[in-house]
């Protein structure tokens, strides 16, 4: 490597980036478009859920439990005369779920039998029809201390179940969500804009000049490296400053190890984007390529929405040779638990091995030729 | 004149079927999509990893472990013997849950007084641990009323039954995949047509349109039809493909599905050959499709339900005609709707799909210069 | 071949370089061997796919011979690519300049990527900067610079450490005619300091300036030699015809029909001839033959074999009488502004029936842009168009059947067949059964398009893609022809044989409009309008345009020089106004 040589071609890809709007709209606007988007715009919390209530016969005993729903943050209660609207209601997805409390509901709870409350959601989607059960039921839980301690009789509930949510007490999905968008956007800078402009110099022809110039592949690769990590660590520290401060996601663990697994990992983007351009001339076919290999994959299966856990065996053998899931874990654990090391330390070893070969290949690969 | 359009759009096909990459553009990642989406997006959880400490030497402790494991979701992976080995498990993720049954669950159980056990959750990713939270808990209750009704102790005073309607065991797979059908169909459609005019204007082509006798819509035409043709055939591949493979009932009229995909189709060209209309190179034409389709598809109530997100943006969502395509498809697959109680989501599509339309067709003649 | 000596600066000793694989396989260079003279301009010449750039580059190490060895400067450059790219300058074709960055960045940029100290760098600046006269420029993006400047700008990023050697990629495509003669001054002076030139080119012309030219076809060296030797080798073979009552168009026709003329190409007053060897000239009544001196593109023509259209083997049609009084074009105040850019001003000109009429103009003299005001593409700031009595952008679709347009690159669909394009066109113009199929075989028969019928459009040869662009343009036998720069980046060959359909066309009555920035073009047109940065410069037949440009110092002045002269007269006029 020569100094100046290269200090040449930082200076040129400086001036370039500086220049061309789309470089700095992809490092900049782009994680903000994002990290708007999914940070208002995405929510796995179900908040004001529209439930419809049926008593067939209002009395003190179902008031309180239909109080219960109605302070719950989780639910907007519509009280309904019957089931029978309440029926038409749910198809025609004005409310999502039903709460039937018959009209012997007040009689029965007296006597021995144990009187039914009928739940109905709409199972179309499931996740939120979960939900909304896992609500119901804490709201149920509520009702029936109540009643017990009220009736000064023993619980009819034998087991006090008490759950501690670690990391993330308040379930919300901002939380996890915002920390894995990190690693889209760092794949997209890195991956996506590096791709993008090396296929852009052989399109222009400057690529060729630059080859029949004393200067060595290494050099090449060097300069195009380094002007865009320093970009992409911008990109970078901009998603954290928004993550923090706009949408109030704690970071536990420390800033030096997020620098560190960030720096790790967008260098493996920047490996995969060179490789990307050496295969691929044309800045379309180059920018396909990156989106296919390594946007959607990191969209879809680095767990950045959908937990890995919860995929079939051979999905998630298929995640494991894709840096972004290494990298999105690292970052729900910084964010959320700390510095973890037993997760951090095996996933940045990864993610090291994976730059090395991506960097090594994409080096082994590039001739300082046309063919 | 039929004629004359008839070779338009027969040269449309040539071009986009003739041509390696965008045959694969049109068929490759459809497939892979619809393949790594309906396996790999769900939020079900088949296999909670959970470490036990049972402080409990009686019998009430081991019968609810018993259940725990005995479930077909929940996987024990280590029994500690005190709680200070759960934030190992925890931290690096090996374990989910943590379930801690504490000294006195039985001696209290058989006294009548509540049995304390302890839940530890994993909360990194939240709506996971909803899920993992959720699933124990129906376990843990379970359990109660049987204890109760086995050792006569008096039953709780009402239990509460859920029935869930068109998904009766809340498969994601049945809610994610007739969303994908909407979403290939929507990026094949819109990704042909934001291309169609700009790559002919970039290849120079679109001249030579333009001094043939062709009129304006006869052109716009000739865009429109092979991108609804094209739309059409891939939104009913993936039809069969989620009945069929995928085994998700269609249990309403078909022909209610059919017509709100042919709305949408109209309203998607129309936004498609707009950017189309707009862009200066294929490049652009594809980054203002990826920059339009990304917010388009996540405020779609495709992955997340439009009622949970802020009242601003869910008025935003009014101007996407996916978003009603969604309601169609899962009306149609799921909820047994006919034409009739889908009007409410066909009017939007037209009125989208007429202005849609009009706005391509006023800038494509105003971008021919 | 031995090793190479000291005087040789560039030795290929049976080079052979082939692309792709399979049924694409293209054979670029076939068992080439030559050595070039150190020391001396060396023009490179050949059709398109001769194997011209393929050369270049592996001089410059940038491609990698299958076979054979290639020394530059007596270094192997296989084995000493790095220590070989120290020694020699390369401008590749499209300049490889950064557009986004400024003429300085770009210098500043290739000094260092050739190692200069910083102390040296300021200087050669200075040199460079003069000797191409960018010095006023500095500042501004390359991409705002003109073709030209843009190629100045090029060779001084290959010079910033004077080398040994220089290698041109056909340095003067689409470059005015005044900056191509700045360009070989450059050269000369790079040859008294002692730099070893290798340069490529398309104009023929250009070969005259050179030590040494070789002819380069299908991957082999046909000649090397002094360009003067080749053309004294065709003694007695080349002639100047002139016919007191037949118009030079019409003769160049009956000339090409007879067996022994080789090629007849339109000159300021006559047709110039070359004749097949030993053989005399035919027997034209009233035809007088004067032997003159043989020109480059006689070479050429002659070591290539000129392959001959069919239909100027075949009789020649008498020309239709044209109607002289009948106006099919009229332009009047025509301005065109992008912006504030005054792309357009003030252009007027008329064109009768069955005339060729010529746009020419560097790149970026508004000839494009006023050529698509005239096709209804895009619309005038103000003036008027009238295309055969129409306004063709205001004007019903059925009024464009009276027209036929070739793109600029010949823009057709890539990923059609040959055949699909045809019948797309045809089906277009609304061309149905048995009129149909008459003109597709007209269209196949004429342009030899036979053999490729079943290939797409994309990968045909650029010849033969001009000729299927002339083809779907045709086949509705429109009255008026519109073609934008058909000749760009075509090779002389190619160029020739379509002046000679285009004037077999005007000659049986199509009005044909034509833009162009080759100025010995402007032979073939009846009447020119010649532009520079959106004005006329000059209208007229071209013997009116050359005659209003001779002088005292060159009383016969050729179109290019007439151009130049215009322009300086141009440029002038504007510094007095400013």
């Amino acid at each position: 490597m020569n100094g100046r040589r290269l200090a040449g071609l930082i200076t040129k890809e400086t001036l370039q980036i500086f220049r061309d709007p789309s470089a700095l709209g992809i490092a900049f606007i782009l994680p903000l478009f994002l990290l708007l988007l999914f940070g208002f715009g995405v929510s796995l919390n179900a908040e004001h859920v529209p439930i419809g209530v049926v008593a067939d016969h209002p009395n003190p005993t179902t008031d309180p439990l239909v109080a219960a729903l109605r302070h719950s943050r989780y639910f907007e209660v519509r009280p309904l005369a019957g089931l029978g609207p309440a029926r038409d209601l749910l198809s025609r997805r004005e409310i999502d779920a039903i709460l039937w409390l018959r009209n012997d509901f007040a009689r029965q709870t007296l006597t021995e039998a144990p009187a039914t409350i009928g739940l109905i959601v709409n199972g179309t989607d499931a996740n939120t029809a979960r939900l909304v059960q896992g609500y119901v039921l804490q709201a149920w839980m509520i009702w029936l201390a109540q009643q017990n301690q009220a009736a000064a009789r023993p619980l009819g509930l034998s087991v006090a179940l008490q759950f501690r949510i670690w990391f993330n007490p308040a379930l919300r999905s901002q939380d996890y969500l915002v920390p894995g968008l990190i690693a889209i956007i760092m794949t997209l800078i890195g991956a996506l804009l590096t791709a993008l402009v090396v296929a852009r110099e052989w399109e222009r022809g400057t690529m060729e000049a630059l080859m029949a110039a004393p200067v060595t592949m290494a050099e090449i690769l060097a300069g195009k490296l380094l002007p865009y990590f320093v970009l992409g660590m911008g990109g970078m520290a901009l998603s954290v400053a928004l993550a923090v401060f706009v949408f109030a996601v704690p970071l536990h663990g420390s800033v030096l190890i997020l620098a560190l697994a960030s720096a790790l990992f967008m260098l493996v983007a920047l490996g995969m984007g060179l490789l990307i351009s050496s295969l691929a001339r044309i800045q379309f076919v180059a920018g396909q390529i990156a989106i296919v290999v390594t946007f959607l994959p990191a969209f879809i299966l680095s767990g950045f929405v959908f937990d890995i856990r919860s995929m079939p065996a051979p999905v998630q053998m298929i995640t494991r040779i894709l840096p972004a899931r290494y990298f999105v874990s690292i970052l729900q654990s910084v964010f959320l638990a700390g510095d973890v090391w037993s997760v951090i330390l095996p996933d940045m070893a990864v993610l090291a091995v994976m730059a090395t070969f991506f960097l090594g290949v994409t080096l082994a690969r590039s001739r300082k030729r046309l063919d | 004149m039929w004629g004359r359009l008839i070779a338009l759009i027969h040269k449309e096909f040539l071009a986009l079927l003739r041509d390696k990459a965008s045959r694969f553009v049109l068929i490759g990642p459809p497939l892979i999509q619809l393949l790594v989406f309906s396996y790999a997006a769900t939020f079900d959880l088949s296999n909670i990893a959970f470490v036990v400490v049972n402080d409990d030497p009686g019998l009430a402790g081991r019968q609810l472990l018993a259940r725990l494991t005995g479930a077909p979701s929940f996987h024990e992976i280590a029994t500690l013997p005190s709680t200070d080995g759960i934030a190992a498990f925890i931290d690096s993720g090996r374990a989910l849950m943590a379930v801690h049954i504490e000294r006195d669950f039985t001696r209290d159980l058989l006294a009548g007084r509540p049995g304390p056990v302890q839940i530890i959750i994993d909360g990194r990713n939240s709506n996971t641990a909803t899920i993992a939270l959720n699933y124990a808990n129906d376990i843990v209750l379970a359990f109660a009323a049987d204890w109760a009704a086995s050792h006569g102790t008096a039953p709780p005073p009402a239990s509460l039954i859920t029935r869930a309607w068109y998904n009766p065991d809340l498969l994601s797979r049945w809610f994610v995949v007739p969303g994908i059908v909407g979403l290939l169909t929507f990026v094949v459609t819109i990704l042909v047509s934001a291309l169609s005019v700009v790559r002919e204007r970039e290849s120079g082509t679109y001249d030579q349109l333009l001094v043939s006798p062709y009129r304006p819509w006869e052109i716009l035409l000739g865009k429109a039809i092979p991108g609804f043709l094209i739309g059409g055939a891939e939104a009913a591949l993936i039809t069969a493909a989620a009945m069929l493979w995928f085994r998700v009932p269609l249990t309403g009229n078909p022909l209610a599905l059919a017509l709100g995909l042919a709305l949408f189709l109209i309203s998607a060209i129309g936004i498609g050959l707009m950017i189309s209309a707009l862009a200066a190179t294929q490049q652009q034409g594809l980054l203002g499709a990826f920059l339009f389709l990304v917010p388009a598809i996540i405020l779609s109530g495709f992955a997340t339900p439009i009622a949970n997100m802020p009242v601003a943006v869910q008025y935003l969502t009014l101007m996407n005609p996916m978003r009603y395509l969604m309601v169609i498809l899962r009306g149609a697959f799921l909820e047994g709707d006919g034409i009739r109680a889908l009007a409410n989501q066909y009017w939007p599509l037209a009125v989208l799909g007429l202005a849609s339309m009009t706005t391509a067709a006023w800038l494509v003649r105003r971008r021919m210069y | 071949m031995a090793e190479p000596v000291g005087a040789d600066a560039l030795v290929f000793a049976g080079v052979s370089k082939v692309f792709g694989a399979g049924r694409a396989r293209i054979t670029a260079l076939d068992d080439l061997s030559l050595a070039i003279k150190a020391g001396r301009v060396t023009g490179l010449l050949g059709p398109d796919g001769a194997g011209k750039t393929t050369m270049i580059r592996l001089a410059a190490g940038l491609l990698r011979a299958d076979r054979g060895r290639v020394h530059v400067l007596g270094q192997n450059i296989t084995k000493t690519a790095r220590a070989v790219q120290q020694r020699i300058g390369y401008m590749p074709q499209r300049f490889g300049l950064y557009e986004d960055l400024t003429v300085q960045e770009n210098l500043d940029l290739y000094a260092r990527l050739q190692g200069l100290a910083r102390a040296g760098r300021l200087a050669r600046y200075a040199e460079l900067l003069k000797l191409t006269a960018l010095g006023p420029f500095r500042a501004r993006p390359a991409g705002k610079l003109s073709g030209g400047m843009k190629q100045k700008l090029g060779l001084a990023c290959a010079l910033l450490r004077i080398p040994e050697f220089l290698l041109l990629d056909e340095p003067t495509v689409g470059v005015d005619p005044i900056s191509r003669r700045e360009l070989w001054h450059i050269i000369a002076a790079l040859r008294a300091e002692g730099v070893s030139v290798l340069v490529s080119t398309a104009y023929l012309d250009e070969a005259e300036r050179c030590d040494d030219v070789v002819l380069l076809d299908r991957g082999r060296a046909l000649a090397q030699a002094d360009p003067a030797a080749m053309e004294s080798a065709l003694q007695g073979r080349c002639f100047r015809v002139t016919h007191p009552t037949t118009p030079r168009r019409a003769l160049q026709q009956t000339l090409l029909a007879q067996l022994p003329v080789l090629e007849a190409r339109l000159d300021a007053t006559s047709v110039h001839v070359l004749l097949a060897p030993d053989t005399t000239p035919p027997d034209i009544t009233g035809a007088a033959w004067q032997g003159v001196a043989a020109r480059f593109a006689d070479v050429f023509v002659d070591r290539l074999h000129a392959r001959r259209p069919a239909h100027a083997r075949a009789e020649a049609t008498a020309p239709a009488t044209p109607r002289e009084s009948e106006v099919v074009l009229e332009v009047r105040g025509l301005n065109r502004f992008f912006g504030d850019f005054h792309a357009v001003r003030d252009i007027e000109f008329t064109v009768k029936r069955g005339e060729v009429f010529g746009l020419l103009g560097a790149n970026g003299a508004g000839k494009t842009t006023t050529f698509r005001m005239l096709c209804g593409l895009l619309p005038a700031s103000s003036g008027s168009l009238l295309v055969a009595g129409q306004n063709l952008l205001k004007a019903p679709a059925e009024a464009r059947r009276q027209i036929g347009y070739v793109a600029q690159k010949f823009s057709l669909y890539g990923t059609l067949s040959v055949a699909q394009n045809l019948a797309f066109f045809a089906a277009a113009y609304g061309l149905r059964g048995e009129r149909r199929g008459r003109r597709l075989a007209w269209a196949e028969e004429e342009f030899e398009l036979g053999p490729f019928q079943a290939m797409n459009a994309g990968d045909l040869p650029l010849g033969y893609k001009q000729r299927l662009a002339l083809a779907c343009a045709l086949l509705h036998e429109p009255p008026i022809l519109f073609l934008d720069e058909p000749t760009s980046g075509v090779d002389p060959l190619t160029r020739s044989e379509f002046w000679q359909r285009i004037n077999h066309y005007a000659a049986a009555g199509t009005t044909v409009l034509v833009t162009t920035h080759f100025m010995d073009e402007a032979e073939y047109c009846d009447h020119l309008l010649l532009m520079s940065l959106g004005a006329a410069l000059a209208a007229g037949t071209p013997a009116e345009i050359r005659a209003a440009a001779a002088s005292a110092e060159n009383p016969d002045p050729s179109m290019e020089d007439a151009f130049i002269a215009l322009i300086a007269a141009h440029e002038q006029t504007i510094r007095r106004a400013a």
